[in-house]
């Protein structure tokens, strides 16, 4: 598999196996991830984007395969070991996941108060800031549970950033917004990497802003990684699967239904 | 919506018309049961069918198979569109879950043994855990959560205050008329207060807070947890590197530790006043006759005996709640089902300990 060019990796994952449930969902996945720029995962809904993030952020642990983060890896690492290293990693989430007993201001200050000693007038202007970035200093008073979805992934967003980590994984961070936000938020990714030279790793479906924002992309599906290389590189890829996805075609290898049985046997009858 | 769904028998030959959809499936699959089908051909003409879905179609392969089931033939009338349908439903097969051998008492006995001993297993393994932990942090004062405690032990003790007075009081007022009623047959109501001390300070005071507690916080635990599980809020905390442990339930574990035994004191004392209340109004006895009649040292050992059972309780209605919580899977369900466990193991747990607490102090003659 390629990789991307000249650059020291950040994140490294060799002959990654995983299976949940009995069911595999990666083979044998083996990609890298270069320091200091934007890279995009890519693959069909239910492939395993998410799951890679937290194998990278060692919430689950492979079957086989090894995870190296900044050369160390994560699969051995003791409790202590992957605490601090979690505390240098920024993770958007796809739903948000704000700590729902907590205001959105409250939520974005969280990991500053639980990890530094900062005086609260520093904190505060951190959170402002932020808040400010991704557009919502105005609803720092409101709980989780009174923003919209979009509005939620944004809180999460700046809670990501909040503690300048060096490697920051966005999951889905464009979905459900409306154009203008999501115009916003690229714009915000492209800065934050710029400006304090850090890695990002967004996983996404929306080609678009994946080609505005990303120096490099991967497509898994099926359990494998299918492709790599500049978002333009993969426009002009002429594997089916790759073109399937890079065009929005819905025929072709990539399955649409997750594995099932066959279509009529699930529709009989009703046992009595 | 067309016309309601209809069969019509004529001699040999069947007419179906309206809309054989879901909504009528029911009344037409009865009317279909009642027909007494015709030897030989039946014609059946489906031209006239509004409309037609799987659920129908799948009643009309029914009776097609029917037919050839008792050995006659069958000449259907359909639209091409109606026949495609129709195929697709022959092509579903019975499932075979129908024809699995009923599990029988003693297998489902034995199943359900397993389960329990399983459930039991994982308790001690998480009970196991916690203490890791514990002594881990012990070593490391630093990361503990005064302000999460103090606010737990709001929760858990302070708001559990009235309830607790009320219900204790009550209880020791019911349990001193009984004992008074019984005690009166033998002309031996001067031992009202040593009884009732025994009974309120050792056994149901500690007994009573325990159960309350267990299904306020038990729950409130499971619930909590839970619903953070749910939400991804406990992984957001792990990837913002902060032990869900040392945030959520060393604060809850330390707090029900702390409150519980001052809990069992309050009942106790609102329980004795309730009795000298009963023995002020029955025996025309007051408070201070009431106290002096208690005897010395003794209420202090059963004062004490009682106390010690009340952290053990503490910290088995706190793991189990937290346990439970952190068990669910997705799905609202899940923190339904979780909170009813945590509070029936909760209170399970507390009287079988209760009577292990029992039978040690019988054994130590204490
Ligand atoms: N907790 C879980 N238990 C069992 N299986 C799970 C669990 N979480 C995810 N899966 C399975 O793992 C597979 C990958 O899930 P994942 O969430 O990583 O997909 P994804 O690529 O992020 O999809 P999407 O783009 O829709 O977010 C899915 O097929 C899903 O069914
Ligand atoms: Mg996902």
């Amino acid at each position: 598999m390629t990789r991307p060019a000249g650059q020291e990796p950040h994140i490294e994952l060799e002959g990654l196996r995983f299976q949940r449930d009995g069911r595999p969902i990666f083979e044998d996945v083996s990609l890298s991830i270069p320091r200091g720029k934007v890279t995009a995962i890519m693959g069909p809904s239910g492939t395993g984007k998410t799951t890679l993030l937290r194998l990278v952020t060692g919430q689950l642990l492979p079957e086989r395969g090894s995870i190296r983060v900044d050369g160390q890896e994560v699969t051995g690492i003791g409790r202590e070991a992957l605490y601090r290293l979690r505390k240098r990693i920024g993770f958007l989430f796809q739903h948000g996941a704000l700590l729902t007993d907590l205001d959105v201001y409250e939520n974005v200050a969280f990991p500053l108060r639980e990890h530094t000693q900062l005086p609260d007038c520093l904190i505060h202007h951190l959170v402002m800031t932020k808040l400010q970035s991704v557009g919502l200093r105005g609803a720092a008073r409101l709980m989780p549970s009174q923003l919209s979805g979009g509005m939620a992934r944004r809180v999460g967003l700046a809670r990501a950033v909040v503690m300048d980590p060096e490697l920051v994984l966005y999951d889905e961070p464009f979905a459900g917004l409306d154009p203008i936000s999501m115009g916003v938020i690229v714009r915000l990714i492209r800065e934050i990497n710029e400006a304090l030279g850090l890695t990002s790793v967004i996983v996404s479906h929306d080609i678009e802003e994946v080609s505005q924002v990303a120096d490099w992309a991967w497509i898994i599906a099926d359990g494998r990684i299918i492709a790599g290389g500049t978002p333009e590189e993969l426009r002009g890829e002429e594997s089916p699967w790759v073109r399937q996805f890079m065009h929005r075609l819905s025929d072709g290898p990539v399955p649409f239904h997750f594995p099932a049985r066959d279509y009529p046997e699930d529709l009989r009858e009703v046992p009595r | 919506m067309g016309a309601p769904a209809t069969v019509q028998l004529e001699g040999q030959s069947l007419t179906c018309a309206g809309e054989w959809r879901l909504p009528g499936v029911a009344a037409l699959e009865a009317r279909l049961e009642q027909l007494s089908l015709p030897r030989g051909r039946l014609e059946i003409s489906g031209e006239a069918l509004e409309g037609l879905d799987v659920a129908g179609a799948r009643l009309l392969h029914r009776l097609v198979s029917r037919v050839e089931a008792a050995g006659g033939e069958v000449n259907l009338h359909l639209c091409e569109e109606h026949r495609r349908l129709l195929e697709l439903a022959a092509r579903v097969r019975r499932p075979e879950r129908l024809h699995e051998p009923r599990e029988s008492f003693l297998s489902e006995v034995g199943r359900v043994s397993w389960e329990h001993w399983w459930e039991f297993r994982g308790f001690l393994g998480f009970l196991g855990e916690v203490v890791a932990e514990f002594a881990r942090r012990l070593l490391r004062p630093s990361t503990a959560r005064p302000r999460r405690f103090l606010n737990e032990l709001e929760q858990g003790g302070v708001r559990a205050v009235p309830i607790v007075a009320v219900l204790s009081f009550l209880v020791g007022l019911v349990i001193a008329y009984q004992l008074s009623t019984a005690l009166d047959t033998y002309g031996a109501t001067v031992f009202l207060p040593e009884l009732l001390t025994t009974t309120m300070l050792r056994e149901l005071g500690p007994l009573i807070v325990a159960i309350l507690v267990a299904g306020r916080t038990a729950s409130s635990y499971a619930a909590e947890l839970g619903t953070m599980k749910i939400n991804e809020e406990i992984d957001a905390l792990r990837t913002l590197g902060i032990s869900p442990f040392d945030m959520l339930i060393l604060p809850k574990l330390l707090a029900l530790i702390f409150a519980l035994p001052l809990l069992t004191v309050l009942a106790g004392l609102s329980g004795m006043l309730g009795g000298a209340l009963v023995n002020w109004a029955v025996h025309e006895q007051g408070v201070t006759a009431f106290l002096q009649r208690l005897p010395e040292g003794m209420s202090y050992r059963h004062f004490w005996l009682g106390l010690v059972k009340a952290p053990v309780f503490a910290a088995v209605i706190a793991l189990i709640g937290c346990r439970q919580g952190l068990r669910v899977k997705r799905g609202a369900g899940g923190v339904g089902q979780a909170t009813t466990r945590a509070v029936v193991q909760a209170i399970f747990a507390v009287i079988v300990i209760n009577a292990v607490f029992s039978i040690i102090y019988n054994l130590q003659g204490l």
